[in-house]
């Protein structure tokens, strides 16, 4: 976070009315502002599709708690993304049973067409690549989410079909 | 065998709604209670199915609701029921299938139970990458609402129920019900110290009760149709129904609806279809990633919560995982390991700092740098990390579960890789 970010002051222009409105919403069966922190996070990412430092600060003013405790929030999830992603993240289980059905392979195919490891997005902009906990498809082995869909029975010609019009190489 | 919680489930046709879901008998249960049954009625039914929770750990549901305080003794204010509907264990698919397909089946039970505890708000909290199971529950919701199911008066009985879906923003821990309930506030998902428990002071510092999936699935049979048929279901000692699964390289994985105390080797050879053609069975985790091997000698047992837990493991979610022989155990292991030891929430050290330390241990052994002491090490972790009591929670415990029975059952893969200096499961399989 720079200086810059830190002294700004004029954050009410940084969430949109209708974030504002959502937020609000939640919060009438919330106790206690902070309550709604992660709902508010999620809001703010929906549109935009990150959190930024500015978002993160409007959010904390917003719901009177301290940007501090708002970040120790947000990068405790991993589905709320503090950095920005491409139009379309996907989750690629890792976990046991995809293991055994060998999503390592499945794995270096996806990095090796779209030139991305974990954390990474591709140049285009359009996947950042995320490792994600046990999908709940064990029986579909080796599965993934692309954006909203789950993509199962994983092989590598799944994989060059549904990546067929990327290039391969390259990451920003 | 009769179905239950499966009885409108096929995923050919799609989802039921609330048209189809009564036309076979849904909201029956609902509707009894609403028409002459006390809250306290309600309880009596589910304490005497004898109904075990289905999210892990098997505590009687009956009695997980008892202390909830009722009526006088509860001070003035909100009464919470959340569904945890956070299925994140690895190897486990039955709660995604149930919530998909049979959404109302769902909230009838929470609205049942809601009553038991006399409960006024409930939350549905769900990973968020079920969008699908998010999506039908919110239609299904919303037809609920339309047609006086929830809100004021359900049912013209005077009861009231507000219910609402909460998608979570990930992590592992939040299966774990006060870490749940610190989500469910806003907050970092860290476990809370025990007591008070959340049947007492849980959400917002309110009586809670937070209830697996299927185990609220069950509750609006058991109302309609009461406690000694549920007790009938099963076969072995344990009552009712469960969902089985079976992951990991069979001829036909998948997840079925089957009597409570099922023998493993039915499940794994009628259903599962047997292993996958020339591997052979060498041990498999009853229950999900955080439940101990067991191995062939095994697979006579009924999958009921005291026989698996006599046998040295846990029945856990009922989902197994097959290890074959020619996948790495020290590998798979390991996978598990690395896993949990991502998702602790770094509250207390043995946890945070144990966990990838073994995961360290692991890595060297199955990469080939691994030294015969290493072995003492791993016993030593799994002694410290895996006693209840020195650390927060559960989550660490657990991941020493396949960690301590895979050393006692597969301990030369173990040896074998430190005495050869590579993985043996890697040599001449051209992987």
């Amino acid at each position: 976070m720079s200086d810059k970010r830190i002294i700004q002051t004029d954050l009410s222009s940084v969430l949109t009315v209708e974030e504002i409105t959502e937020i609000d919403h939640e919060l009438v069966h919330i106790p206690y502002k902070s309550g709604a922190a992660i709902d508010a996070l999620k809001i703010v990412q929906k549109a935009r599709g990150w959190v930024s430092d500015e978002c993160l600060q409007a959010i904390a003013k917003h719901l009177e708690m301290s940007s501090e405790e708002l970040e120790g929030v947000a990068t405790f999830y991993n589905l709320i993304y503090r950095r920005p992603v491409g139009d379309k993240v996907i989750l690629f289980c890792d976990s046991v049973s995809c293991w055994i059905n060998g999503c390592d392979d499945i794995k270096q195919a996806i990095s090796n067409k779209l030139g991305v490891d974990y954390g990474e997005t591709t140049t285009d902009n359009a996947y950042t690549l995320l490792p994600v906990p046990c999908l709940g498809a064990c029986d579909r082995a080796p599965v993934m989410m692309v954006g909203d869909e789950l993509v199962t029975n994983l092989d590598n010609e799944v994989v060059e079909t549904l990546f067929a019009s990327e290039k391969s190489g390259g990451k920003q | 065998m009769e179905k239950v919680l499966t009885r409108n489930i096929a995923p050919d046709k799609g989802p039921t709604d609330m048209a189809a879901y009564e036309a076979n008998g849904g909201y029956s249960g609902l509707r009894k209670a609403m028409s002459g049954m006390s809250p306290d009625d309600c309880r009596e039914v589910v304490s005497q199915s004898n109904l075990r929770g289905r999210g892990g750990a098997g505590f009687p549901t009956g009695m997980k609701w008892s202390f909830v305080p009722m009526g006088d003794k509860c001070t003035p204010g909100h009464k919470y029921l959340v569904c945890n509907a956070d299925e994140m264990e690895p190897g486990t698919f039955k709660d995604r299938l149930l919530m998909e397909y049979d959404p109302h089946q769902l909230i009838e039970g929470m609205i049942l139970s809601a009553y038991c505890i006399g409960a006024d708000v409930s939350y549905i909290f769900i990973r968020g990458e079920y969008v699908v199971a998010i999506e039908r529950l919110r239609e299904a919701l919303a037809e609920c609402y339309a047609k006086g199911y929830l809100g004021e008066n359900i049912m013209g009985s005077g009861y009231k129920l507000d219910m609402y879906v909460h998608p979570s923003a990930g992590r592992y821990i939040c299966g774990e019900e006060t870490a749940l309930i610190n989500a469910l506030e806003g907050k970092r998902a860290n476990p809370r110290a025990k007591p008070p428990f959340p049947q007492v002071s849980g959400l917002w510092g309110r009586p809670t009760i937070v209830n697996n999936v299927e185990t609220l699935c069950n509750i609006p049979h058991i109302i309609d149709r009461g406690a000694d048929w549920f007790k009938g279901l099963g076969v072995g000692e344990d009552a009712g129904t469960k969902l089985f699964g079976v992951s990991g390289r069979v001829k036909n994985p998948g997840c079925w609806e089957l009597p409570m105390g099922t023998p493993v080797r039915e499940i794994l050879e009628n259903h599962a279809g047997g292993m996958q053609d020339g591997l052979q069975l060498k041990g498999f985790l009853p229950g999900g990633g955080s439940t101990d091997f067991l191995t062939q000698d095994h697979l006579d047992l009924a999958m009921d919560y005291n026989v698996i837990g006599k046998a040295g493991s846990r029945m856990g979610t009922g989902t197994m995982i097959i290890l074959d022989d020619q996948t790495c155990p020290v590998g798979m292991v390991l996978n598990l390991i690395r896993f949990f030891a991502h998702e602790s929430c770094g509250f207390c050290t043995p946890c945070r700092d144990g966990l990838p330390w073994s995961r360290q241990v692991l890595e060297d052994i199955e990469n080939g740098r691994g030294k015969v002491e290493d072995l003492d090490t791993l016993e030593y972790q799994i002694n410290y990390i895996g006693a209840i009591g020195n650390t927060h929670c559960a989550l660490a415990p657990g991941a020493m579960e396949p960690l301590q029975s895979a050393l006692k059952y597969f301990r030369e893969d173990f040896e074998r890789h430190i005495s050869g200096g590579c993985c043996p499961y890697h040599l001449g399989a051209g992987a």
